[in-house]
């Protein structure tokens, strides 16, 4: 608090007049301007228009038809593949990222194993996008690296059960291939947050490694563990540059559906269809994130 | 092994070295696949089958520059956009965040609040929102693609604003000023003499990180019609998917090392401080 105060007291003890200390006040305030318009400009105006078009038609009426759109059983569908994909990603994902941050423990943060991880984690689950698309094609896509020896060496067709890559299916791998390096960068402070004096306090009172890891460490891990889920699984529902470059016909997930309203020029009024899911994409975003940030919060307990 | 990582294995905090490698090595291996699958592509000689370097060599002929123009001009853009947003970052939010920290302690959770919206409000439902504001734009700065980096500015904020809020914790930006302020110094020189200095790194960190968010940015360039590196890339991946797979890797690689420099940065900092 003292700190906070400080520079005020600075300003007001040179025995400045009132009106120049309210102008030097004025000034400050001044100084927040042009971050304020630009947010205000890219970000707030952006999203308003993004989530109140959808109550609009083409002319500008209130209504509620293309909210009610969602609810048609074609675009539920659509939310309810975004739902599993990322679901199911979020899961598999979290785990095996979780293995992974735990392999690390014990190696310093600064050496070089922690450090490459680091920035491979990030390039690979911020990044991507594209460019994942395109390694996957190249290594289980029709004449991939591993499908051309998985055919030639072992007789086994990827492809038997149809085009899988290239629809729904094919973003798991590509999507896991991107969550698990998320949950490395973001479950790490967690895992690192465990103390030692826990395992020895359980040492001392006549515990095992196991009852460590069921009475202690995983207790104390399951918000992280939980906000982390709740992160890849909303990083999942809202990435779209994988798909976009995966999947050429249809639109069987959310950001695709949104991408085909943007773009459509058959139908009209579809842009205002755009607006509605992307609220529903916020409402759905705004839940996970809400619970990831109410977990972080109680997870940090543990991390002072 | 130290005395305190045997002790820390036999309590069960952390894995045995036996462990720990087996689970590195099986992740690691499963995914350098792709990555190794995409390099293998990039050396495949056509649909026959056969190796061939002519898809790396053939980048650097005249005959490239004429074939592969709009990749290239694509990259030139990605670049003019990541320079742009690196302008915003430290024109406008970095002195933000400079002035709310000295002056405005009690805003710092309302900017958080601001800076991590971004990740609530995913590119491709800011998109939606952006294509009547860009034509707003378009009729006041024209409809080059530096434009772009408005949106971009957005994008990295998150990312952007961790990065230099970290460095600025650990700095105690509020005596510094305060000491150079007293000793006569202007506003100006107590920012450029002062406090950057200090806050090199969080700054360059903020700067390579914008850059790398700006070079795989897809989403909104590709739905506002722009031309960047990655709607390029996925233009070019139809017709010579070769070349697009020699470019994935080379951006993936170069991504990687400057998100490297950033970690350096970071371990410096830690090494110096301890």
């Amino acid at each position: 608090m003292t700190v906070a105060n400080a520079p005020a007291v600075l300003e007001t003890g040179a025995g400045a007049s009132p009106r120049r200390q309210s102008r030097a006040g004025l000034a400050k305030y001044l100084g927040l301007t042009p971050f304020a318009l630009y947010v205000l400009l890219f970000l707030a105006i952006p999203t308003v228009l993004a989530v109140s078009t959808g109550f609009f038609t083409e002319d500008g009426s209130l209504t509620f038809d293309n909210v009610a759109g969602i609810f048609a059983p074609a675009v539920l569908a659509t939310f309810a593949s975004s739902f599993w994909v990322s679901a199911v990603t979020a899961v598999i994902g979290a785990v095996v990222g979780a293995l992974v941050c735990y392999a690390m423990l014990g190696t310093r943060a600064e050496g070089a194993l922690r450090t490459t991880v680091d920035s491979l984690s990030s390039v690979l689950a911020q990044f991507g996008g594209v460019m994942l698309a395109f390694a996957f094609i190249a290594t289980i896509g029709n004449q991939g690296l591993v499908t051309v020896i998985l055919r030639n060496s072992f007789g086994i067709d990827l492809f038997a059960g149809g085009q899988w890559l290239y629809q729904v299916p094919g973003l798991l791998p590509v999507y896991i291939y991107f969550q698990v390096p998320l949950m490395v960068i973001t479950f790490m402070p967690a895992l690192e947050g465990l103390k030692s004096q826990w395992a020895e306090a359980n040492a001392t009172l006549g515990g095992t490694r196991f009852t460590y890891w069921t009475q202690i460490a995983i207790p104390v891990l399951a918000p992280s563990f939980i906000s982390s889920l709740l992160l890849l699984f909303a990083n999942a529902f809202s990435s779209y540059a994988t798909a976009a470059a995966l999947i050429s016909q249809g639109s069987q997930i959310v950001p695709l559906q949104i991408r085909s309203a943007l773009v459509s020029e058959t139908v009209l009024g579809r842009e205002n269809m755009a607006g509605a899911l992307a609220l529903g994409m916020i409402v759905v975003m705004v839940v996970v994130m809400w619970g990831y940030s109410a977990l972080q919060t109680r997870a940090s307990r543990w991390q002072q | 092994m130290s005395a305190a990582s045997r002790a820390a294995v036999r309590l069960g905090t952390e894995p045995s070295k036996a462990t720990r490698w087996i689970i590195l090595g099986i992740v690691g291996v499963v995914f350098s696949i792709p990555i190794i699958g995409l390099i293998e592509f990039s050396f495949r000689d056509g649909l026959g089958g056969g190796y061939t370097l002519d898809h790396w060599t053939g980048l650097f002929t005249e005959e490239a520059a004429r074939t592969y123009r709009q990749l290239f001009q694509a990259i030139g853009n990605s670049a003019v956009l990541a320079v742009v947003t690196v302008a915003i970052v430290l024109l406008i939010l970095l002195p933000t965040m400079i002035l709310v920290h000295i002056q405005f302690p009690k805003l710092k959770r309302v900017l958080e609040f601001i800076c991590i919206i971004p990740i609530t409000v995913p590119a491709i439902v800011l998109v939606v929102g952006l294509a009547p504001v860009y034509s707003v734009v378009v009729s006041v700065f024209g409809s080059g693609v530096w434009t772009l980096a408005f949106a971009y500015g957005i994008t990295v904020l998150p990312y952007a604003y961790r990065a230099i809020q970290s460095n600025l914790d650990a700095v105690p930006v509020v005596t510094l000023s305060e000491a150079a302020r007293s000793l006569g110094a202007s506003w100006p020189v107590v920012l450029w003499r002062v406090l950057l200095p200090n806050l090199r790194r969080g700054v360059l960190a903020a700067a390579f990180i914008s850059v790398a968010v700006v070079l795989g940015e897809f989403t909104i360039a590709s739905l506002l019609n722009r031309r960047n590196l990655q709607t390029a890339l996925l233009q070019v991946g139809q017709s010579d998917p070769w070349v697009a797979a020699i470019f994935a890797l080379l951006a993936l690689l170069f991504v990687f090392l400057l998100l490297l420099l950033i970690g350096r940065l970071g371990s410096t900092r830690n090494r110096s401080s301890s």
